[in-house]
């Protein structure tokens, strides 16, 4: 087990991948995936504007273009939005509180795995006959009516990402529950930190209804149950409430972490501390609290009757409140500070306008009555892309920039970065303004083609010419991570220069243990602290240089995820009639599911130590990897 | 921790569940999964609720004409006393009393097989009275919420004998007491959630 590095062939890397139980791989293989599904998302929106770029365009059929809206909407939350999300939480919330690893480095892998196979085979459906096509939020009305298999590739694949999903929230609780380091007591953690725990509460509390409502919808196309059959004594009202229950704390746990990237720029590049942090921190948890209770508003139309309305319209615009006080609490970060324009600050920035812009429209939605004149038309899909483009992927992009030293070692170039985000930022609000104005006009969502008399022409040619900059800016972010990766620069622990937090303390990237001997916390903002107290180390330790105990690498996850993929197949198939073989498919799936399950619980996995020597040896200079 | 540690009921803590850090993260890791099965098995109630009684015009089943309570009074007393017997396990595992702790796991491995063979018995029954789950919405919201504890049941009993299997040789240590732990309080969740089953479902069915 010699520490110190060597290079390794490309086979070697990629099998180090597929057995890796260190967050930081882990997050890198969550960036690649989730930034390979944006793309594919991204693609598909391309369509979508290009079919509704002129009036009666017959680019797209009407059924094909059903297929592209869902896909890109489940896509870009589901397989996009959460994932690079989680690429972050993996990447920085271990380092921010001093831990060595996550709380469970195994299920850390299986969650991941879980989501990437669950992601292929949502994916999958376009060769496989046809991809779902009843919105991504998959109403049962239009989704039991749905041919083919479509709707069975959405239920399946998104069950088994899910299930990755719940476990990555249920490890990072316990991550920030147990595994901080001495003196990280909750009222010192970085807010970066502090958003990844209520997001994961999120995660943990709103994911099983949404299994539950995806197991009925299984259930009802491939085995004949009758949840949502109305014929049969079913409600299909029931699918949209288990949707919503799941879907609107679901746009917090995007938003959320999100918020806590902004945040962290916002006090990096102002050289301040946090204006309010306790503010902050409360806002973040009241507005987890909220939003729970919200989520009828997504039905106003329903008919839920006056009551129901009126206290879910209540509540929605309750939850506004804490939004407001962090933009506040930002606002008034900025306010007097030292301000450095740097890529990240520039998105931070130009973030707060855009996401109150779609907090605006959202209270509007709000009013119930009004609500009844804007459901379903093009105002509500301005309004959720203001605050998911505008808050969630301004806060990837930015997070991108902040973080990509740190996860690689190199930093991505300052001048491309400013390129990419004015063609993405002024793509975007071309793209999305006028959208409110089309929807006021009447102009219906997921519609596939309009006609030349009413007068929706101009504003949806303008609305593709936006989508044509913003793709304009992602291409010149993949030159610049291209070019960056060549030209190999190395930097330092704090390439910023300003950063307050453990994550720059460290090298970047970090060894694989992280922390060579535990820091002890002395406040928040503890590597500022020290660096204002002359500290050179950039922090003070609770523990002398000793052995580190580590996980063992283990391709389990891998295998009970290609399990799940497996027997997925099955299920699909499993009513098909002419295909006999699906049951066969569906127990072999199973079978390695658990019985990978099974070796896992019954073979002792003890880890191993790096030695105190090995420790010292890479403080010299040496590199010490994984095995 | 070292697996190969041996330790006599004097040198065993009184905790061994959380006596190492593994351990307290398995503890607090495995309460809040059981967080997420209780919203899980929330949303499975209340859909039952919703669609109880439901089926199609002219459906001849129903809630107060279907089920009886004499079966399901002695299943539920039948799983009761398992978890006290898991509790009995439990009180041995921290004295460091092996083969006591075995033997009760074994007496509850035993109860909770009683149970699921009866839930299995009244299943086949409900079906030669053509209750299938593809009957109605009612069926369908009954099997669902009730197959899906039996389900649990049944993996709360594999994980015991695995459990049970991998250690007899080897006796308890630091590295697989919390796994008895954890696999005697998924059984007691599993224990309450069949309460909530025979209240709602049963109980209050037969009162109609
Ligand atoms: C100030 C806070 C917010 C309020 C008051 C609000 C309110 C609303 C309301 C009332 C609707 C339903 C409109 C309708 O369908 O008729 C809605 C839709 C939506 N909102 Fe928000 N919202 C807020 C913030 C957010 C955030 C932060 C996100 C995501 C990050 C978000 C994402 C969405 C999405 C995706 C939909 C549409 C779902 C669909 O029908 O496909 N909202 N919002
Ligand atoms: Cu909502």
């Amino acid at each position: 087990m010699s520490s110190i590095a060597q290079k390794k062939g490309f086979g070697a890397t990629i099998w180090d991948f597929m057995t890796t139980v260190d967050h930081k791989k882990i997050a890198i293989l969550y960036l690649i995936s989730g930034g390979f599904f944006f793309l594919v998302g991204g693609i598909e929106a391309m369509l979508i504007r290009i079919q509704l770029a002129k009036a009666g365009n017959d680019f797209l059929s009407a059924g094909l273009y059903n297929e592209i809206i869902t896909m890109h909407g489940t896509t870009m939350i589901f397989l996009a939005s959460m994932p690079l999300l989680l690429a972050f939480m993996n990447a920085i919330m271990p380092l921010q509180i001093g831990a060595r690893d996550v709380a469970f480095p195994f299920l850390n892998s299986l969650g991941f795995w879980l989501f990437f196979f669950g992601g292929i085979f949502l994916n999958l459906s376009w060769f496989m006959g046809g991809a779902p096509d009843a919105g991504w939020t998959n109403y049962a009305s239009l989704a039991l009516a749905s041919e083919g298999h479509g709707i069975d590739f959405y239920t399946l694949g998104l069950t088994i990402s899910g299930f990755g999903t719940l476990i990555a929230g249920i490890n990072f609780l316990v991550t920030i529950i147990n595994m901080r380091a001495p003196g990280m007591t909750y009222m010192r953690m970085p807010l970066f930190t502090w958003t990844t725990f209520v997001a994961s509460a999120l995660i943990l509390l709103a994911f099983p209804p949404l299994t539950v409502g995806l197991f009925f919808m299984i259930f009802d196309r491939l085995f004949n149950s009758s949840f949502f059959v109305v014929e049969m004594g079913g409600n299909t009202i029931i699918w949209e409430h288990l949707f919503w229950i799941f879907g609107h704390p679901e746009v917090y746990i995007l938003i959320l972490p999100a918020f806590g990237i902004f945040s962290e720029i916002f006090a990096i590049f102002s050289r301040k501390r946090l204006f309010g942090y306790t503010a902050l921190v409360f806002a973040t948890i009241l507005i987890g609290f909220y939003g729970f209770m919200v989520w009828a508003h997504h039905m106003f139309t329903v008919g839920l009757g006056p009551t129901a309305n009126a206290v879910f319209a209540l509540a929605t615009m309750i939850i506004a409140v804490p939004t407001g006080i962090k933009i506040f609490n930002w606002l008034l970060t900025i306010w007097g500070g030292s301000i450095s324009f740097t890529v990240p600050m520039i998105y931070a920035v130009a973030f707060i306008p855009s996401f109150v812009a779609g907090g605006v429209t959202g209270v509007m939605q709000a009013i119930a009555p009004l609500d009844y004149q804007l459901h379903d038309s093009y105002f509500i899909v301005a309004h959720f892309h203001y605050v998911i483009v505008g808050g969630v992927v301004l806060g990837i992009l930015a997070g991108t920039h902040l973080y990509w030293p740190k996860m690689f070692g190199t930093m991505l170039s300052e001048k491309l970065g400013k390129w990419t985000f004015w063609f993405f930022f002024i793509g975007f609000h071309l793209t999305f303004f006028i959208q409110h104005f089309l929807g006021l006009m009447g102009m219906p969502r997921r519609v596939y083609t309009f006609g030349a008399d009413q007068g929706w022409d101009l504003f949806n040619a303008i609305s593709s010419a936006g989508a044509v900059f913003m793709a304009i800016g992602v291409i010149i972010l993949l030159v610049n991570v291209v070019m960056t990766t060549i030209k190999n620069e190395r930097v330092g622990n704090d390439p910023w220069g300003d950063g307050r937090t453990l994550e720059w303390a460290i090298p970047s990237p970090p060894p694989f243990y992280n922390f060579a001997q535990t820091p002890l916390v002395r406040g928040l903002d503890t590597f500022w602290i020290e660096k204002m107290d002359g500290n050179k180390k950039g922090m003070i330790f609770a523990e002398p240089l000793g052995d580190i105990h580590m996980p063992n690498n283990s391709i389990i996850p891998f295998v009970i995820s290609l399990g799940m993929f497996i027997a997925s197949f099955g299920a699909l198939y499993f009513l098909d009639g002419d295909k006999p073989w699906a049951l066969a498919v569906l127990i072999i799936g199973l079978l390695i599911t658990f019985g990978s399950m099974l070796v896992r619980s019954l073979k002792d996995d003890l880890g191993f130590y790096i030695t105190k020597e090995e420790l010292l040896e890479d403080a010299k200079g040496g590199k010490t990897d994984g095995h | 921790m070292d697996i190969n540690q041996k330790y006599t009921p004097q040198s065993w803590p009184d905790h061994p569940e959380t006596a190492t850090m593994e351990g307290k993260n398995k503890f607090i890791g495995f309460w809040l999964l059981l967080a997420a099965e209780t919203v899980t098995f929330a949303t499975l109630f209340a859909t039952y609720l919703a669609l109880k009684d439901k089926g199609p015009s002219g459906m001849e089943f129903s809630a107060a004409g279907l089920f009886e309570l004499p079966l399901v009074f002695a299943m539920t007393m039948i799983l009761l006393t398992s978890s006290l017997t898991s509790v009995y396990a439990m009180y041995h595992m921290k004295n460091h009393n092996f083969k006591a702790m075995q033997a009760w796991l074994g007496i509850t491995v035993l109860l909770g097989a009683t149970f699921l063979g009866l839930e299995i018995y009244e299943f086949n029954h409900y079906l030669h009275l053509g209750f299938g789950f593809t009957n109605s919405a009612f069926s369908s919201a009954f099997y669902v919420l009730v197959g899906t504890h039996g389900a649990h049941v049944l993996f709360g009993l594999s994980w015991f004998i695995a459990l049970m299997l991998r250690n007899a040789k080897r006796g308890l240590n630091m590295y697989n007491a919390p796994k008895f732990y954890l696999a005697s309080l998924y059984w007691h969740f599993i224990d309450v959630v069949w309460v909530f089953i025979f209240t709602v479902v049963y109980l209050m069915g037969v009162i109609g």
